[in-house]
């Protein structure tokens, strides 16, 4: 498809300003002056409001997102997200609302909806997670990654620790340690033993230079730590923070509570666990939530409650890390999460994890004829299956199988992740796939199993009915063309 | 109300495939003593009573006061064409696209939105997106710090005020020194600057809508061989000097005045443009064009070993879900607006805060406090403390502008104004009637 800068034509229009309702003079007057001036117009598209419409519309076209068909992105939690969330979010009491009405004097009264939503929000994520209080403010999961870390920073540095570690699982997603590292933390990495982190490993690491240890459960195998409190315990014991990283969340609501696990900091994902929309890449949303005990060092503003019910920004807070966020993060994401908890309410939540386990282990059972399953256990949300075999037997890898499915009609599972599994295939099929959808997966993946062994040629050229088939990454990458330096027709 | 397709009768179906006589049997991977004790969350609701209770929060916000405020984050008119695009189901529910073959929407966006952010810079690259303005700037002296290997950072106190809490607050734990100077005079600033400096930032229009020309601010950096970090308006880039103009190494900032809504904080959008020199030290994902093996042009993520999922803890950020459909919606605008229109924009945004001008300064005791040039924004000195006067000119049904005292101890005096293409004639004339009479 050509780019809007190929559809450009000189002097179209695509949007109208309002007439200018003041006299000519005041237009000469307020110009800014030549040496301040840039030198040339920055060469934007110039195209008629339909030439943009169909542009965009024809882009989207050539996207394949939750709303077109299964997609099984182990780690992301793909699931369905409700229309009305949408609805919610252009509110205009909402989503005309500037952030620094509350920051005014007698601000909270303008903004006592958007203070509600913040504060019922951070109850809500305490009675799911068991913490004692949230914060809002970051924009993503590695940004609650971040804040978490420098909360654990900032608990160390009060009590006079000198830490200087952090723990971390070799199954970890990569923005656990990226997120340490950014924090100025040096990253240790603990073996796994029957695909969960190896609680002896993990005390033998266990100094006191360890600030903390960043998990998952399930972790991202799937697979339940049954250790966990023996591991919290020791951790607590060197006084090491135990950090919960929630983009496995979907696996336990109603089951476990993380601070019943014995973490200490916990984050969500609620473009991942609490429905709201990835976007192809964002804005998300990773509140973090704290015990007790850290609460002091949370960012500032936060939601307090007056006697009289009312609700303020509160900044009063000497040991807070600050501000992480402009204001109070993602807030457009936040309703829509808002919304969809009180529509599941308790019982719904429980029935997604509820559904979301049936899923992975319905998947699990039904490919395991034709695929090799990474750890012959019963899983929870997500399972990941390896191409070792195919690899070695037939020279299919993950990488062929990934763009098999897409011929079939599906998205493929996230590859090469964890990396403690070889051709890994971590599939998360979440709670809102029917069964016919979970069948037709299956099927698809006998079909390709198959076509390994007679035909693994077909699965090198795969795919086929994209509107693109395999790209040159390497060129992408060793002669990099990341803008359109073409110019616009005139 | 939930979005679960199973019916009791699929479930028992799925339940006898595996083998198990209850869902309970699923969660038997988790011990007994580590179950939930309690789960007190209210029952859920049905679609109209969530919109009716949303509806009610929503209408608890005075989002109907007339806005003058800024400081940073502003009140533009956005075209509808932009909505249309942004829920195009498509888009907003896919994820990153790794998978570039049926990415390829997501993936074009992103290429022409770097390439957009490019023509607007001057710059040579830029990524597909940072959280917002304060994070880009966080990430900006980082890079600085990598590259230059130096420790201390010079911030001129013109910066928005947010953003410097933000810097203060991420690299607390980073042993950096962070000096926050009025450097808006060069000879300041060649004062301060040392072969400590991993790079200087500044803010144009700055924080106080003052318009200038950094140049000299950038080649002092560049003699001292540190890096030069601008922080600017995208807007404003329809008509002010562009950063590579000025020769700054890094043009980072609020790319929420490209078609996103006030939206109470966020989702916003942190734009960053970069010189050739540092790509492979940029944080975020960057997406280039390529071809596929029958030659059909296409696009994929690049360069990703400077990313989190490859490099782990030696990654150049932690990013991994950035702003994505933020970075459409801004494109979509652009587009909408085109070269000519951003110019339009621009002037009536001019225009519109000059005649502000006139009419407020007209009320005995109010003052322009700087001498200008402009953008949409200026400062005026109140008779009274401007806390107050805004206070006041809420109940009149208008929000004023933004007292500087909050972040300006020193200026309790003083108000930023703000005033865009969505301000008219008339209600500009009642802001200046509403403050002559509480004057």
């Amino acid at each position: 498809m050509k780019t809007i800068f190929e559809i450009s034509r000189k002097d179209r229009r695509g949007a109208a300003l309002p007439r200018p309702d003041l006299p000519r003079d005041i237009f000469e007057q307020s110009r800014i002056p030549e040496n301040l001036r840039r030198a040339e117009p920055a060469e934007l598209p110039e195209a008629a409001e339909v030439d943009v419409i169909r542009h965009f519309t024809n882009l989207s076209r050539l996207n394949f997102g939750v709303d077109v068909g299964p997609y099984p992105l182990g780690s992301c939690t793909m699931k369905y997200n409700p229309r009305f969330t949408e609805e919610v979010a252009r509110l205009p009491g909402f989503a005309n609302l500037h952030p620094l009405l509350p920051q005014l004097r007698r601000g909270g009264l303008l903004t006592q909806g958007a203070l509600r939503v913040l504060y019922e929000t951070e109850q809500l994520l305490c009675q799911i997670t068991g913490m004692s209080a949230f914060t809002m403010q970051p924009m993503a999961g590695a940004h609650g990654e971040l804040t978490g870390i420098m909360l654990m920073a900032a608990y160390h540095r009060h009590k006079g620790n000198q830490k200087t570690t952090v723990l971390v699982p070799d199954s970890a997603h990569g923005t656990n340690p990226a997120s340490a590292a950014i924090a100025g933390y040096k990253v240790v990495t603990v073996p796994s033993k029957d695909g969960v982190m190896d609680p002896e490993a993990f005390e033998q690491k266990l100094d006191d230079k360890v600030a903390g240890v960043m998990m998952t459960n399930p972790n991202t195998l799937g697979l339940f730590n049954p250790h966990i409190k023996r591991i919290a315990q020791a951790a607590h014991e060197a006084d090491a923070v135990m950090y919960y990283d929630g983009a496995n969340l979907n696996a336990i609501m109603g089951y476990a509570k993380p601070a019943d696990l014995g973490f200490d900091i916990v984050h969500l994902n609620l473009h991942k666990t609490l429905g709201t929309p990835h976007g192809g890449g964002g804005p998300g949303s990773g509140p973090v939530g704290v015990v007790e005990r850290l609460a002091d060092y949370l960012p500032i503003s936060r939601v307090s409650q007056r006697e009289d019910g009312s609700l303020f920004l509160n900044y009063d807070f000497p040991k807070s890390i600050g501000y992480i966020a402009p204001f109070y993060g993602n807030f457009g994401v936040t309703l829509k999460a808002y919304a969809y908890i009180l529509a599941l309410g308790g019982e719904g939540l429980k029935n997604v994890s509820r559904d979301a386990v049936l899923n992975a282990n319905y998947l699990r059972v039904k490919l395991a004829d034709k695929w090799q399953v990474a750890i012959d256990k019963p899983c929870m949300h997500e399972v990941v299956f390896t191409a070792t075999d195919k690899a070695e037997s037939f020279g299919v890898s993950a990488l062929d199988v990934a763009k098999a499915l897409m011929d079939e009609g599906f998205h493929p599972p996230t590859i090469y992740f964890p990396l403690v599994v070889k051709e890994a295939l971590m599939i998360e099929p979440t709670e809102t796939e029917s069964k016919e959808n979970l069948d037709a997966f299956v099927a698809a993946m006998a079909k390709i199993a198959q076509a390994a062994e007679k035909d693994p040629d077909s699965l090198h050229a795969a795919p086929r009915t994209t509107p693109v088939g395999r790209l040159d990454e390497v060129k992408a990458a060793r002669q990099p063309d990341l803008i359109f330096r073409g110019t616009c027709p005139g | 109300m939930d979005f679960l397709p199973h019916t009791d009768q699929d479930r028992a179906q799925m339940l006898a495939e595996l083998g198990l006589s209850s869902e309970e049997d699923l969660f038997a991977v988790i011990p007994q003593e580590l179950r939930a004790q309690n789960w007190n969350l209210p029952s859920g609701l049905s679609e109209m009573e969530v919109m009716d209770r949303l509806k009610g929060l929503a209408e608890q916000n005075a989002h109907r006061l007339t806005c003058f405020l800024g400081a940073g984050f502003y009140d533009h008119f956005i075209p509808a064409a932009v909505d249309a695009v942004l829920r195009r189901g498509e888009f907003y529910t896919a994820y990153t696209p790794y998978q570039a073959e049926m990415s390829q929407g997501t993936l074009q966006s992103i290429y022409e939105y770097q390439t957009a952010i490019c023509r607007l810079t001057g710059l040579d690259v830029s990524n597909a997106s940072l959280y917002d303005g304060g994070t880009a700037m966080f990430e900006a002296t980082m890079m600085a710090v990598r590259k230059t290997r130096r420790n201390s950072l010079i911030v001129c106190r013109s910066v928005n005020p947010i953003y410097r809490v933000m810097l203060k607050s991420y690299t607390a734990n980073l042993h950096l020194e962070l000096i926050e100077e009025d450097i808006t005079d060069p000879d300041r600033l060649a004062e301060i600057v040392s072969d400590k400096t991993a790079a200087v930032i500044l803010q144009n229009p700055d924080f106080f809508g003052r318009v200038h020309d950094f140049s000299s601010h950038f080649a002092l950096a560049k003699d001292n061989k540190a890096l030069s970090i601008l922080s600017c308006n995208p807007v404003a880039l329809g008509v002010v000097k562009s950063p590579a103009e000025m020769g700054a190494d890094i043009a980072m900032g609020e790319g929420q005045t490209l078609g996103l809504p006030l939206s109470f904080g966020g989702p916003y959008l942190g734009y960053m443009a970069v010189r050739e020199q540092l790509v492979r030290t940029m944080p975020g994902r960057l997406v280039g064009r390529t071809t596929d093996h029958q030659g059909r042009v296409g696009y994929c993520l690049t360069l990703q070993t400077r990313e989190q999922h490859i490099r782990r803890e030696k990654a150049t950020s932690n990013i991994c879900s950035n702003q994505a459909l933020c970075t459409l919606a801004a494109l979509v605008y652009l587009s909408l607006l085109g070269k000519k229109g951003l110019i339009e924009l621009c002037q009536l945004n001019l225009a519109k805060a000059a005649y502000a001008r006139q009419r407020l300064t007209a009320i005995p005791g109010v003052e322009l406090v700087d001498e200008g040039p402009w953008f949409n924004e200026f400062r005026l000195s109140l008779p009274m403390d401007a806390r107050v006067a805004v206070s006041q000119m809420i109940e009149k049904g208008m929000a004023a502008g933004f007292p500087l005292g909050r972040y300006y101890p020193e200026q309790a005096n003083n108000l930023l104004v703000a005033v865009t293409e969505k301000r008219t004639k008339e209600e500009i004339g009642y802001l200046a009637e509403g403050l002559e009479a509480i004057l």
